[in-house]
């Protein structure tokens, strides 16, 4: 549940008109409380879809700002959203989505950074309160279901292998901050980022996610996807070792 | 009696563009450019580390020596399908049938060229 005051604290810090603030600053503090989600909507919803559902035709993906968040519980790790809220650094290099901030360079398209935009850093306590209210969007817990994560590691190498050479994902992602694509997210923060039944259930079947992802559907097997998991996991801490 | 006309085209324009989904020119700005590039040349944002670069569509020697059968085949089952690279992936999860003939067309158009021509 998310405090009064942390409300009001997200509330202020989202620099919301003041003919709204007033508004509300009249209603009774403990409706604001019950409409704690509300208000995050207001504030978030102009680049982020919070309602669902994903984008069903590539108009729709194409006015995207940023990634969609109406699943964000069964997607991210809350320690890792209130972390990344409060020093929000970029994880897709070419943003969202990726057509809108690249222009033909000399030896191939580059990333226009000049596009991209800083997403707006928050106090620790609203931080808490946001990813409180985000992990409650949970509309595919059926998908995440299926998922069983089978415990164990893999050597860094036999990742790589896997990763690159079996199934082509390094085209498209990062894996270190210097080698890989750039239209997808980076995975070397993957595992910190998000919980581990998702990557599996993304990479298993984008579409049921994104119908329109640019993430093609590559059949990818049982094992590998395993693999995939306990990849990310050393990635992750070899970027955090790297730090 | 020509507003009857344009309007009876629009209708058959718009019953196509219904019937096969997404333009194969938005399905390409989407889902090839990130590789193949946004002017189709192969020099996509993704190529940097890329052990095999993309084939260049608006090259008409490479591209004619292909059928429309085999880019219809690498689209929908990816470049392994044809002996070419595991960095092209298999869109059929993506497109479907139609979509993928209307992007073949849309190659042919950006090499301005044929099969065996």
């Amino acid at each position: 549940m998310v405090k009064e005051t942390e409300v009001e604290n997200i509330f202020k810090s989202m620099k919301c008109k003041l003919a709204v603030a007033v508004t509300v600053a009249l209603l009774p503090l403990a409706a604001v409380a019950a409409d704690g989600m509300a208000l995050l909507q207001k504030d978030c919803t102009s680049c982020h879809n919070l309602k669902g559902p994903a984008a069903q035709t590539l108009q729709e993906l194409m006015d995207r700002k940023g990634p969609d968040l109406f699943y964000a519980g069964n997607k991210y790790r809350r320690e890792w959203l209130v972390s990344w809220l409060q020093k929000p650094q970029r994880i897709r290099p070419a943003g969202e989505y990726y057509g809108k901030h690249i222009k033909p360079g000399v030896k191939s398209d580059e990333v226009d950074a000049a596009t991209l935009e800083k997403h707006v850093a928050l106090s620790k306590g609203d931080a808490e309160a946001l990813a409180d209210e985000l992990m409650k969007l949970r509309p595919h817990d059926d998908l995440i279901a299926r998922e069983k994560i089978e415990p164990g590691t893999i050597d860094k190498q036999m990742g790589e292998m896997n990763f690159d050479k079996f199934w082509g994902c390094m085209a498209c992602h990062l894996i270190e901050p210097d080698f890989g694509g750039f239209s997808g997210p980076e995975l070397y923060t993957a595992a910190d980022r998000l919980q581990p039944e998702f990557i599996a259930s993304f990479i298993r079947n984008p579409q049921a996610w994104q119908p329109k992802t640019w993430m093609p559907n590559k059949g990818v097997s049982e094992g590998a996807i395993q693999k995939f998991v306990r990849y990310f996991v050393v990635l992750n801490k070899e970027s955090e070792n790297a730090k | 009696m020509p507003n009857k006309l344009l309007f009876v085209m629009l209708l058959a324009m718009f019953a196509v563009q219904a019937q096969a989904g997404e333009t194969a020119a938005d399905n390409y700005k989407i889902y090839c450019v990130q590789c193949h590039g946004m002017e189709g040349n192969g020099k996509g944002v993704n190529i940097r580390d890329m052990s095999v670069q993309p084939r260049d569509h608006t090259d008409a020697k490479a591209m004619s020596t292909r059928s429309d059968d085999e880019l219809f085949k690498v689209i929908k089952e990816g470049g392994t399908s044809i002996n070419k690279s595991i960095l092209m992936p298999p869109w059929s999860a993506t497109f479907s049938d139609e979509e993928i003939r209307d992007l073949v067309q849309y190659l042919r158009n950006l090499c301005k060229c044929k099969y065996g021509s």
